[in-house]
């Protein structure tokens, strides 16, 4: 797009050619505690004093609570409180939303008059032992009245059906039509629309490691200290005390590494709120642990489950033109972070390709299911594989093969920065220089000859190849620009660190949003440490402060954290070195503008001999005051507060959403597998996988994201689903249901990196955390569109489950089964 | 609750090579068992239902959920979890080849994985990559996808092979 408002960009960085640090893959500095099994994860700390809670679960989607009679659980030996949802709610505020209209969905820790889903918690027992307080639960006499189960979320829309809110006065939580660029004239010059309708559902990021907290209500002191897994959107936790019913600065939260979240641990405060609520009753410290029942049932972390009716308008030559999306997206039953996973899908909705028009519509249905929040990709996943179906329909429908058709689209390496049509940014990128790459890794026209030779064996053999983006680091923006009046259009999202050189130049950094969720937020800032002070990473110590004293953070999220934590390195840096220049110029009796950083250290230039490393300097700033000038104040400490590099704000018109998501990931995915059509089983036979995003800091635990996420989106592509029968029972609640892949369900993926570095970030670093999971399940329901294509069978739903392909295999007329 | 059920039994076993005897319900599970009472951590709860195998220990040198065992049926056993695997400040070669090869992310499922692959190994020190996946399947890896994790047992088995030293497992 040309014509938009450039103001706002940051300048054009330029970057140093060579690194010591930043580009190797070294060991991780977090592993060795987690090699010995001692990674201190929540349920490691609790103590013997620690009381435990369980949550009684509604065993209907939808139910009046009638009657709950707690006499018999309270009085079992062992047991030192039980709390109804009608209890909880004298003792604390709705949980923090940031939903459209939290008023009238109102969501609290336990359900009051009503159960809204399978799994939502109606009251908690807190006993010595969690054995105990599970005995307690089955005590608990609930009487339910059964209501209409609101299950399907097109039929959620229809005149009469039951209301999951009867205060909203319908099911459907937010509506609206966005256009971006000339989408009727689009439309009008096509020469071709390619139509269809997908189906995405329900999976969820499913962590090794469910959701917990350890909270103590001090009365005394009137001070509540939660240790937690999920410490995340540190500036919002205020948010956690409101629910409580306490000062702000009374909370204090403390991180506590997480075995896994993938998103699902994101802003996850309802244990916390939970266990502190406990805590204040009981008097005493309480852990409240989901269990995997819990966490699956009631994690309020499910994934985007949307259906889509597109129309893409489509050129002769294959030129992508414009593309409507209307999608309905069940939430389930409240809708806690909005529809923020529409603002991921708009930041790269039309991909790497030069389409120059969209229309979006989004209708958010609630049902009676837990409720969406985040799961790797958040909602942008979703979109990747939508248009990559869309693409290949195309190229289908024109005769086109899938490589042509996306050449012939792609943003070209002169045209970044590059403004799509909702009016985000684009960067940088070079999308030829991935496929090329990603084809000769795939060996690609070897695959396409054994597909050939196959075929003629009466063998079903697919190759995959799509073209999709990971939009990095986002803006507070995108939480309100779906509305003309919102209520809070904030503009922070920050991320800081404080670096500490002590007196003997040993380097402490400090970080301020969640600890370590199975990311290297630790090895990632000890790199970037040593890339600028020149030592080894392994000396970095790296520690987590909790809310209370802490710093404004966002913590992960949108593939952002390594993103920020550079420049908030880089920036304490600064600040650090800027002392420690003046420092030694001082004592070198030298002009600052003559000395300059040389490793490890500040010397004169051409006098190497002349220098002071950054441990002599650091001395004299802790412990000889009397050495430094009057002004300068002893000690070697700075913090920087990195906020947001690039956001522009959205037109009141909502015709440009402004810059939100700015730093623009890409990859290639080539996924060849074989379909059985007796069984409906996938095979994969290779699966090549090329991704850049800019600047690598350590190659290897990129590469392990590209391969885990990978894993995850064939999950979602083949196995798993959160399944809802017809009354909302869900099916799928337990891992023998629900199917994360195996070992052996996962292939050895080969892995390229590509290199184009941001020009607006520090090293040039892009986000990646999100890895595979964006690209593959649009890869491998492409390999098994490509090898069903003789049979004229294109799956539009995923999970791609043995059942679904012998069901699209049956209503085929190229094939009688 | 009946009476038998919280009436406490005497067991005695060896962990990691130390002889323990201890008072337990019959109904807590050999890993609340291992966490509460003997503070060894590192052996997780993922599912407590016996499929994901964070919880895998082992029991007389062969791999079994702990959350699905009772303490009582540990009753004489000899068990190994994660503790056992380095000396002292020397890790094991799969320890050590886990973190070379970056073949975790959280952590959490790592203990165990690191328990299966040295059962595999025990009986089997020159596996393929398939037979390492094959060994690994009952242990769910959220992460990593398994492709690192694989490396990274096929890099210990070439070192043990070697003669290297195989820690302090029981």
């Amino acid at each position: 797009m040309t014509g938009r408002d450039r103001s706002g960009a940051p300048p054009v960085r330029t970057h140093k050619e060579e690194r010591n640090w930043v580009g190797k893959s070294i060991r991780r500095v977090e592993d060795p505690k987690f090699l010995r099994g001692r990674g201190g994860y929540i349920a490691d700390l609790v103590t013997p004093w620690t009381l435990h809670a369980a949550v009684l679960r509604s065993p209907y989607a939808h139910a009046r609570i009638v009657a709950i009679d707690t006499t018999a659980a309270e009085a079992l030996d062992g047991v030192h409180a039980v709390i109804t949802g009608a209890q909880a709610a004298e003792l604390t505020d709705p949980m923090p939303d940031f939903g459209p209209d939290p008023a009238n969905h109102t969501w609290r820790c336990l359900a009051v008059d009503k159960v809204r889903y399978v799994g939502e918690g109606v009251a908690i027992a807190v006993a010595d032992s969690r054995y105990l307080a599970e005995d307690a639960l089955g005590l608990i006499e609930v009487e339910y009245e059964p209501l209409p189960a609101v299950v399907d979320p097109e039929a959620a829309l229809a005149d009469g059906s039951a209301l999951v809110h009867e205060t909203l006065g319908s099911n459907c939580a937010y509506e609206r039509t966005f256009d971006f660029g000339e989408v009727d004239r689009d439309f009008a010059e096509a020469d071709l629309v390619v139509r269809d309708r997908l189906r995405w559902h329900r999976s969820g990021g499913q962590p090794l490691e469910t959701v917990g907290a350890i909270a103590d209500f001090d009365h005394a002191t009137g001070q509540v200290t939660i240790d937690t897994n999920s410490l995340s959107f540190t500036s919002y936790l205020f948010m956690v005390a409101g629910t409580l019913r306490i000062p702000a600065n009374k909370l204090d939260i403390r991180p506590v590494p997480a075995g896994g979240s993938f998103g699902s641990k994101l802003f996850a405060t309802k244990p916390a709120v939970i266990a502190a609520m406990c805590s204040r009753v009981a008097g005493r410290p309480v852990v409240y642990l989901e269990d995997r029942i819990d966490n699956m049932s009631n994690c309020d972390h499910h994934g985007s489950d949307r259906i889509y009716e597109v129309e893409l308008a489509v050129m002769r030559d294959g030129t992508l033109r414009g593309i409507k999306i209307d999608t309905i997206d069940d939430y389930g039953a409240y809708i806690q972070f909005g529809v923020g996973h529409h603002g991921n899908a708009l930041a790269q909705v039309t991909g790497p390709y030069k389409i120059g028009s969209v229309r979006y519509r989004v209708r958010a249905v609630l049902t009676n299911k837990n409720q969406q929040g985040a799961y790797r990709g958040f909602g942008s996943e979703v979109n990747n594989w939508m248009l990559e179906q869309m693409v290949d329909k195309a190229a289908r429908e024109l005769g086109m093969d899938p490589v042509q058709i996306r050449r012939r689209n792609f943003i070209q390496p002169s045209d970044f920065p590059y403004f799509v049509p909702t009016g985000n940014v684009y960067d940088s990128g070079n999308y030829g220089a991935v496929l090329d790459e990603a084809l000769k890794l795939a060996d690609y026209d070897r695959w396409r000859a054994e597909q050939a030779k196959a075929r003629d064996e009466g063998r079903y053999i697919g190759v995959g190849l799509i073209s999709a983006q990971e939009r990095s680091v986002f803006s507070a923006t995108e939480f309100w620009f779906w509305f003309d009046e919102p209520g809070a259009p904030v503009t922070s999202m920050p991320e800081s660190v404080t670096l500490k050189v002590d007196a003997t130049g040993g380097i402490t950094a400090t970080l301020y949003s969640c600890a370590f969720w199975g990311n290297s937020p630790e090895t990632m800032v000890a790199q970037l440490v040593a890339e600028e002070f020149d030592c080894d990473p392994h000396a970095v110590s790296v520690v987590y402060q909790g809310s209370k004293n802490g710093l404004p953070a966002t913590g992960p999220g949108g593939s952002r954290t390594t993103v920020m934590l550079a420049g908030a390195v880089e920036g304490a840096t600064a600040k650090i070195k800027a002392k420690a220049l003046r420092t030694a110029a001082h004592l070198l009796e030298a002009d600052p503008d003559d000395l300059k950083w040389v490793d490890g250290g500040f010397q004169v230039k051409g006098v190497p001999e002349q220098r002071k490393s950054l441990a002599d300097i650091a001395v004299v700033l802790h412990l000889f005051k009397h050495s430094l000038p009057e002004d300068v104040e002893s000690g070697l400490e700075e913090c920087k507060v990195y906020d947001h590099p690039y956001t522009t704000m959205p037109s009141s018109d909502r015709k440009d959403l402004g810059v939100f998501y700015p730093f623009m990931g890409h990859a290639c995915h080539v996924p060849v597998v074989e379909v059985d059509v007796e069984t409906g089983a996938v095979t994969f036979l290779a699966y090549a996988a090329v991704h850049d995003c800019g600047t690598l800091v350590n190659p290897r635990s990129l590469a392990g994201h590209i391969v885990g996420g990978t894993a995850q989106g064939i999950g979602t592509a083949l196995h798993e689903e959160f399944v809802y029968d017809a009354d909302g029972q869900l099916l799928s609640s337990s891992f023998l249901d629900y199917q994360i892949p195996t070992a052996m369900e996962v292939p050895a993926l080969a892995i390229g990196h590509a290199e184009t570095p941001s020009p607006y970030t520090p090293h040039g670093i892009k986000g990646g955390g999100e890895g595979g999971r964006m690209m593959a399940p649009a890869a491998v329901n492409a390999a098994v569109n490509d090898a069903l294509a003789p049979l004229g069978v294109r799956l539009t739903e995923l999970p791609m489950t043995p059942e679904r392909i012998l069901t699209a295999l049956r209503a085929s007329p190229g094939r009688a089964l | 609750m009946s009476p038998d059920m919280t009436e406490k039994h005497r067991i005695e076993l060896v962990v990691n090579g130390r002889r323990h005897t201890a008072e337990v319900e019959p109904r807590t599970l050999l890993v609340d068992f291992l966490r509460d009472e003997l503070g060894l951590k590192g052996t997780h709860i993922g599912c407590e239902h016996g499929v994901c195998g964070a919880c895998t220990v082992l029991l007389d040198g062969r791999t079994i959920r702990s959350c699905t065992t009772f303490a009582v049926q540990a009753e004489g056993a000899h068990v190994g979890t994660v503790e056992g695997l380095a000396d002292g400040p020397d890790l094991h070669p799969l320890q050590d080849e886990f973190w070379d090869k970056q073949a975790l992310q959280c952590g959490f499922c790592t203990p165990a994985m690191l328990l299966t692959a040295s059962e595999l190994l025990e009986r089997n020190p020159d596996p393929t990559p398939a037979q390492v996946r094959e060994a690994v399947s009952g242990n769910l890896c959220r992460c990593t996808g398994y492709q690192f994790i694989t490396e990274a047992v096929l890099a210990a088995a070439a070192r043990m092979r070697a003669g290297e030293q195989t820690g302090a497992q029981a």
